[in-house]
């Protein structure tokens, strides 16, 4: 026993000894679990602070509206409309199917679409929404919402969707949204271009003011469990919505004037001779840009593509011809600035014009002319002379001068820059020096001259005010990225012609649309308080050979295959007592312009100043020289 | 020796009463284990929302039970518990045969059998009856016999029996805590410390082989260890979102019931085994620490318990089952934290679970019940020797 006690005594200090081992080992244990807890949680706390964030706060995009676009008195071109969609929520409806068949009782699903919604509704998780239909009407809104309590887990909710109300009516101008390719995609870091269904403008002031009509994203910070289900919102930032985009246009003047060109692949442009405001900018045929939002079928595409008429095209800034006789103008003011003559010099047309020994054409024998028959009759043969003795130099900088040859910069994309030939350009281009025939082909506006309509309605608008270098523009505000300023009243550089070389030009076209025997007579305006003075055009398609021109010089134009008649143009400005409006139109192988394109014009100017009267001389003294001409 | 008898009859206790028993009882010790629990049902009334259902309720009427058994095997006698340990620990054997028998014929691993208020896991008793099977055995070893390897050969057995079973089953958590376990009641008992660093080195020459028994997905979890990053959204996923929820915490967490890692259910099993997580990260490194100074106070209890008994049955008992309850905080703490694997070792007390919370209760009892039959002389060759 005695042993036994004596042995459980050791036994006793061994196994106190070993235990404070055990409990030290235990004790650097526990102590490496509270140090691993302080480099977790107070060394690391940052890190994981914002890793747990990262978890759980998702952020979202939120989608401005798109702005609107106005014509100048307020009347939408472009609106938001209210998409209404159905959706149906998988893990809200105890039998997907039922509910289908409860739903297809209201609206039809198709068998296409059935097979749709159930993939998809397995595929996501159970909580998010499958579209079932898209543009909803409100009586099927309606319907639905009756009988919503048959309808677990359906859901309507509201997107929005461009809309161009006027369906074709300024198609080019407004352009159209459509999806973000891929191009689109580079280059910008906008992340709204990544949202789903985003739409973006491709063309015409919806691609030009993008960025400001587009607005800017908001966010939505999504509080989200570990299987991405939103529990709660935890911040919202809105964003800014597009600014709405006021047009210089007049709807009821664009519509006159589209319905006016009718079926003619043509184009009119109208626009303030001193600000610079289309007011009509309209090219025939057009398009609906609805289908570009929605999506083009394939065999759409084809038919607007390859129509020669070329709807997608805008005539007005991205078509160019030979400007035929409206260049005279050009002619006579580089003839009179260069002082080479003046407006007494005569020439006699004989109904031709020899230079060499070749022989050129005027459409008849006009007799003796000075400046102003030569404007008035657009005698070809008149112009011959001054031209070869004005040289093209001397006509192409005068050109350049009033808008041709160049792009004008209006707030479009896609202008042409149209061209004005002289003798550096050809040597550059083409590697030839320039010959004789060729200035008195510029000197009736063919060879190689190309102008756009708007060019023609600019070069009008600089000879009627006095020659001020005016500048076409179709937004009332001064749009820059995101920023929107009112435009203010812009100080157009004078041109530096002399007034009285103008005058000479204008009475001139004076006379073409009032004179008996001025190639614009026959659509002269009978009120003198809207009269208006013009040049036509003819501009020649088919190059005819003298052979030709002795066979078929009386052949009339719709005698001709449609793409080989001539092209009608036609520019003028009005009133006459106190200038206000220009307007340019062409018909694409009209004919003549004296019964193609003035007729049209003189419909359009009548519409324009019933409904824009000449300005009082008391509430805005003197337009020829009020504050935007100093 | 008839004397002798005699004195050692009036020092022994084997007489008490129950009023004298009682009377024994640590209550302080209950009440701490008690906190401790309480600590638990909050975090559960958490887990679930701010709901005392489902967690919370079913949590405390298990406590309640387990209480009810803690303090009824704490007034057993140690000597019968020394009695029946051979017994005890050949029963959980068999079951351990039997649960690995009907797990084969049924399907995948079955650790379980069902009594029907409760689910009765064979290796959690195991944790128990190992400790006092081990207990009685080195009981009556005088140190020279304790030196002799031959001696150790028995309760070398007696351990990798068990061990060998719970990793078939397979159940890695619970093998290493046997066998932790059992290797502190050999060092406890006075074996050499050589001899451990023998079987250590002989340990890591059978880690291939171990390998080659592992389960895939036991394998998954030992290499997702040693890189929980390499793979965030696979198997690192666990280990990764538990180690930012606990640093998310930061110093003082992110208040009671706010933790959003554990809400919004970035962390898995935050009502079991990432019960810890959810705790720092609602109450910060500060509730860490809390938590584990209570863990502390239980474990210097344990001790000071155990050390007061007079005869090394009761000793060795004693810190065999407080070093089980140590091993249950270390791994499953160590574990969240992204310091040991993910073997499925519950939080003690804490955790959600029934099994755990009354095999650490019933261990606790017999704590209770060494200390109140702490001056109980037991002889060499055990409690017959003095009837």
């Amino acid at each position: 026993m005695r042993d036994s006690l004596i042995q459980d005594t050791d036994r006793s200090k061994i196994i106190s000894r070993r235990a404070m081992l055990l409990a030290g080992g235990k004790l650097a244990l526990l102590t490496t679990l509270a140090g691993r807890m302080y480099y977790l949680q107070v060394m690391q706390a940052d890190k994981y602070a914002t890793l747990s964030d990262e978890n759980r706060i998702n952020l979202r995009l939120v989608q401005p509206s798109r702005g609107r676009i106005l014509d100048r008195n307020g009347v939408p071109m472009a609106v938001n409309q209210e998409n209404y969609r159905v959706s149906i929520i998988s893990e809200e409806t105890d039998d997907l199917d039922d509910t289908l068949d409860s739903l297809g009782n209201i609206i039809p699903i198709g068998e296409h679409d059935r097979a749709r919604i159930i993939r998809e509704a397995k595929r996501h998780r159970s909580f998010l929404p499958v579209t079932v239909r898209e543009n909803l009407s409100w009586e099927d809104v309606a319907r639905i919402e009756i009988n919503s309590p048959d309808l677990p887990g359906v859901m309507i909710d509201v997107g929005q969707s461009r809309s161009y109300p006027l369906v074709d009516l300024g198609a080019h101008l407004l352009g159209y949204v459509s999806a973000v390719s891929e191009q689109d995609l580079q280059g910008s870091n906008d992340p709204l271009l990544e949202l789903p269904g985003f739409r973006i403008g491709k063309a015409g002031v919806e691609k030009i003011y993008d960025l400001a009509l587009r607005g800017k994203g908001g966010t939505s910070q999504v509080e989200v469990n570990a299987v991405g289900r939103p529990i709660r919102e935890l911040k919202r930032n809105e964003g800014e919505p597009g600014v709405d985009l006021n047009l210089t246009i007049d709807l009821n003047l664009q519509q006159f004037a589209a319905q006016r060109l009718g079926n003619e692949s043509a184009s009119a442009v109208v626009m303030d001779i001193h600000t610079g405001e289309v007011l009509v900018m309209a090219s025939t045929p057009s398009f609906d840009p609805n289908a570009f939002n929605r999506g083009l079928l394939p065999e759409e595409w084809k038919e607007l593509s390859t129509n020669p008429r070329a709807p997608l095209t805008n005539k007005a800034i991205a078509g160019q011809y030979p400007p035929g006789s409206t260049f005279k103008t050009m002619v006579a003011l580089a003839a009179l600035e260069s002082g080479i003559i003046t407006k007494e010099h005569t020439v006699t047309c004989s109904g031709r014009y020899y230079l060499g020994n070749l022989v050129w054409y005027c459409d008849k024998s006009h007799g003796t002319l000075d400046l102003k028959g030569g404007i008035q009759y657009s005698c070809d043969s008149y112009f011959y002379d001054v031209a070869r003795r004005v040289g093209i130099d001397n006509i192409a900088a005068m050109a350049k001068r009033f808008g041709l040859g160049s792009r004008l910069d209006i707030d479009l994309p896609g202008e042409a820059t149209g061209l004005v030939p002289n003798h550096a350009w050809k040597k550059s281009t083409l590697g030839l020096p320039w010959t004789s025939g060729e200035d008195l082909n510029a000197g009736i506006g063919q060879g190689y001259l190309l102008v756009t309509p708007l060019q023609l309605a600019t070069m009008a608008s600089r000879i009627a005010n006095g020659g001020f270098a005016v500048q076409p523009h179709l937004s009332r505000e001064m749009i820059q990225g995101h920023e929107t300023e009112p435009r203010v009243a812009q100080e157009f550089k004078s041109l530096g012609i002399s007034q009285a070389s103008l005058a000479t030009v204008v009475e001139g076209m004076i006379a073409v649309a009032n004179q008996p025997g001025g190639t614009a007579y026959g659509a002269r305006i009978l009120d003198p308080a809207m009269a208006m003075a013009g040049k036509t055009g003819t501009a020649q398609v088919h190059r005819l050979s003298t052979y030709e021109h002795k066979l078929e010089g009386g052949k009339k134009p719709d005698q001709l295959p449609w793409k080989m008649r001539d092209h009608a143009l036609f520019i003028c400005f009005a009133p006459i007592s106190a200038p206000r409006f220009a307007c340019a139109v062409v018909v694409e192988h009209g004919g003549f312009g004296a019964s193609a394109a003035a007729p049209v014009a003189h419909d359009i100017m009548i519409e324009v100043q019933k409904r824009y009267p000449a300005r009082l001389v008391l509430q805005e003294p003197c337009c020829s020289s009020d504050h935007k001409h100093g | 020796m008839l004397a002798a008898e005699n004195r050692h009859f009036r020092f022994s206790r084997s007489e008490m009463t129950l009023r004298e028993k009682l009377w024994h009882v640590s209550w302080s010790f209950v009440l701490l284990v008690t906190l401790v629990c309480s600590v638990g049902f909050l975090t559960l009334y958490s887990a679930a929302n701010g709901s005392i259902d489902p967690w919370a309720s079913r949590q405390m009427m298990r406590f309640l039970v387990g209480l009810g058994v803690m303090l009824a095997v704490s007034l057993v006698d140690i000597r019968s518990w020394m009695r029946w340990s051979y017994l005890l620990y050949g029963i959980a054997l068999v079951l351990l045969v039997a649960v690995q028998i009907r797990g084969s014929v049924g399907m995948g691993a079955q650790r379980w059998i069902d009594l029907g208020f409760i689910q009765l896991q064979p290796s959690e008793i195991m944790k128990i009856t190992l400790i006092l099977a081990l207990a009685r055995y080195f009981h009556g070893a005088s140190y020279g016999e304790v030196g002799r390897p031959i001696f150790l050969l028995p309760p070398l057995v007696m351990t990798l029996l068990p061990v060998a079973l719970v990793l078939k089953q397979p159940d890695l958590g619970t093998a290493m805590m046997l066998t932790l376990a059992a290797g502190a009641m050999f060092f406890l008992a006075g074996v050499r410390l050589w001899k451990f660093a023998l079987v250590i080195a002989a340990g890591a020459g059978v880690v291939p082989v171990v390998w080659k028994f592992m389960r895939e997905y036991q394998r998954q979890r030992i290499l997702t260890f040693l890189n929980p990053e390499s793979d965030p959204l696979g198997s690192g996923y666990h280990i990764l979102q538990s180690k930012i929820a606990l640093g998310s915490g930061g110093l003082f967490g992110k208040g009671f019931m706010l933790g959003t890692q554990s809400h919004l259910n970035f962390l898995p099993e935050k009502q079991t085994d990432f019960i810890f997580t959810m705790l720092a990260e609602e109450w910060g490194m500060a509730g860490g620490i809390v938590l584990v100074s209570l863990y502390s106070l239980i474990l210097v209890y344990g001790y000071a318990m155990s050390l007061k008994s007079r005869n090394q049955f009761g000793r060795l008992t004693g810190l065999g089952l407080t070093t089980t309850f140590f091993l249950y905080v270390f791994i499953n703490i160590a574990m969240v934290m992204g310091l040991v694997p993910v073997v499925g070792v519950p939080l003690p007390l804490i955790s959600y679970g029934g099994t755990a919370m009354l095999t650490l209760l019933f261990g606790f009892g017999l704590v209770m019940s060494v200390y109140i039959h702490r001056d109980v002389h037991i002889g060499r060759r055990g409690a017959s020797d003095d009837v």
